[in-house]
C-alpha cells in the first residue's frame, strides 16, 4: 500500500492514525498493574460476597455499606472496569477485521463498560451513604 | 484515463496484493496442547466475566434501590439457574486469576521452561476448580 506509486500520500500518512504507534505500551502496561492489583481485591470481593450470602436485605444492606467493602468494593469495580475494557478492545482488534464495525464495537465496548461501571459506583456509594 | 477507472484498477491491485501474500499457520493446524488451551479459556474466561459485570451491577443495584429489588435479585441469584451461573462465575473469576498470575509469574522470568509452562497450566486448572469448590463449600456451611 505505502509502495503504490500512484498515490500522492507520503509513506508515513498511509500508516498514520491506522493503529498505535508509541501510546501501544500504556494499554499492556495498564492491564498488568490492573492484573496484580486485581488479585487481592478480587479475593476481598469473593470473601465479602461470602459473608452477604445468607444475609436479609437490611444486614446486607448495613454490612456491605460499611466503609472498608465499600471502599474495597469501588476499588474492585474500577480496576475491572478498566482491565476489562482494555481485554475487550484487544478481543475486538484480534477478530474484528472490518474497520466500520471494529469502530462501532469499539464504542460499544467504552459504552459498556462506561454504564455498568458508573451503574456499580453509584449503587455502592447510594448504599453506603443511604 | 478517468477517476472511476483508476480507482477501480488501485483496488484490483491491492486484491491481487492480498491474494497473493503468504499465510502464517494459524491455530487450526495445530494438535490442541494444554498450554495452547489455557491461553484460549484465559480469553474465554475473561469475555465471560466482561457479561458477568452485569450481574454483580445488578446486584448492587437492587440493593441501593430497595428491600423489594433485592428480593426479587436474591429469588434469582438462589434459583437453580441462577446458582449454575454465580458456580460458573466464581469458577471464571478464579480461573482467570490464576491464569493472570500465571503471566505475572512469566512477566518476572520463571516458569517459562517446558516441564514450568506444564506446571503452571496444570496448577491454574486445578487450583481454579479447588478455589470454586472451596468458596462454595464454606458459602453453604456458613449459612
Amino acid at each position: 500500500m505505502a509502495n503504490d506509486q500512484r498515490s500522492l500520500k507520503t509513506a508515513t500518512n498511509h500508516i498514520q492514525f491506522l493503529g498505535t504507534a508509541r501510546s501501544g505500551t500504556r494499554a499492556a502496561w495498564a492491564m498488568h498493574v490492573t492484573s496484580a492489583v486485581l488479585i487481592p481485591l478480587s479475593i476481598a470481593f469473593v470473601f465479602i460476597l461470602v459473608t452477604l450470602v445468607h444475609k436479609d436485605y437490611a444486614l446486607a444492606h448495613a454490612e456491605l455499606g460499611g466503609a472498608l467493602p465499600t471502599i474495597l468494593f469501588l476499588l474492585f469495580v474500577s480496576a475491572s472496569i478498566y482491565h476489562m475494557k482494555i481485554g475487550m478492545q484487544s478481543v475486538i482488534d484480534d477478530y474484528i477485521h472490518d474497520t466500520h464495525l471494529k469502530s462501532w464495537a469499539l464504542v460499544a465496548n467504552l459504552f459498556f463498560c462506561a454504564v455498568v461501571g458508573f451503574a456499580s459506583v453509584y449503587a455502592l456509594l447510594k448504599i453506603s451513604f443511604a | 484515463m478517468d477517476d472511476g477507472d483508476l480507482m477501480a484498477e488501485i483496488d484490483t491491485h491491492t486484491q491481487n496484493l492480498a491474494a497473493r501474500r503468504p499465510l502464517s499457520p494459524h491455530l487450526l493446524i495445530y494438535r490442541p496442547m494444554l498450554t495452547m488451551t489455557m491461553s484460549i479459556v484465559h480469553r474465554i474466561t475473561g469475555v465471560a466475566l466482561y457479561a458477568g459485570t452485569l450481574l454483580l451491577a445488578w446486584y448492587l443495584i437492587a440493593l441501593a434501590s430497595g428491600r423489594a429489588q433485592f428480593e426479587v435479585a436474591s429469588a434469582v441469584f438462589g434459583s437453580v439457574p441462577g446458582l449454575i451461573v454465580l458456580f460458573g462465575f466464581t469458577w471464571a473469576l478464579f480461573h482467570h486469576l490464576l491464569g493472570g498470575l500465571r503471566h505475572l509469574i512469566w512477566d518476572q522470568g520463571y516458569g517459562l521452561d517446558h516441564p514450568g509452562r506444564e506446571f503452571l497450566a496444570k496448577a491454574t486448572l486445578t487450583g481454579g476448580i479447588a478455589l470454586t469448590v472451596l468458596v462454595w463449600l464454606v458459602a453453604f456451611l456458613a449459612g
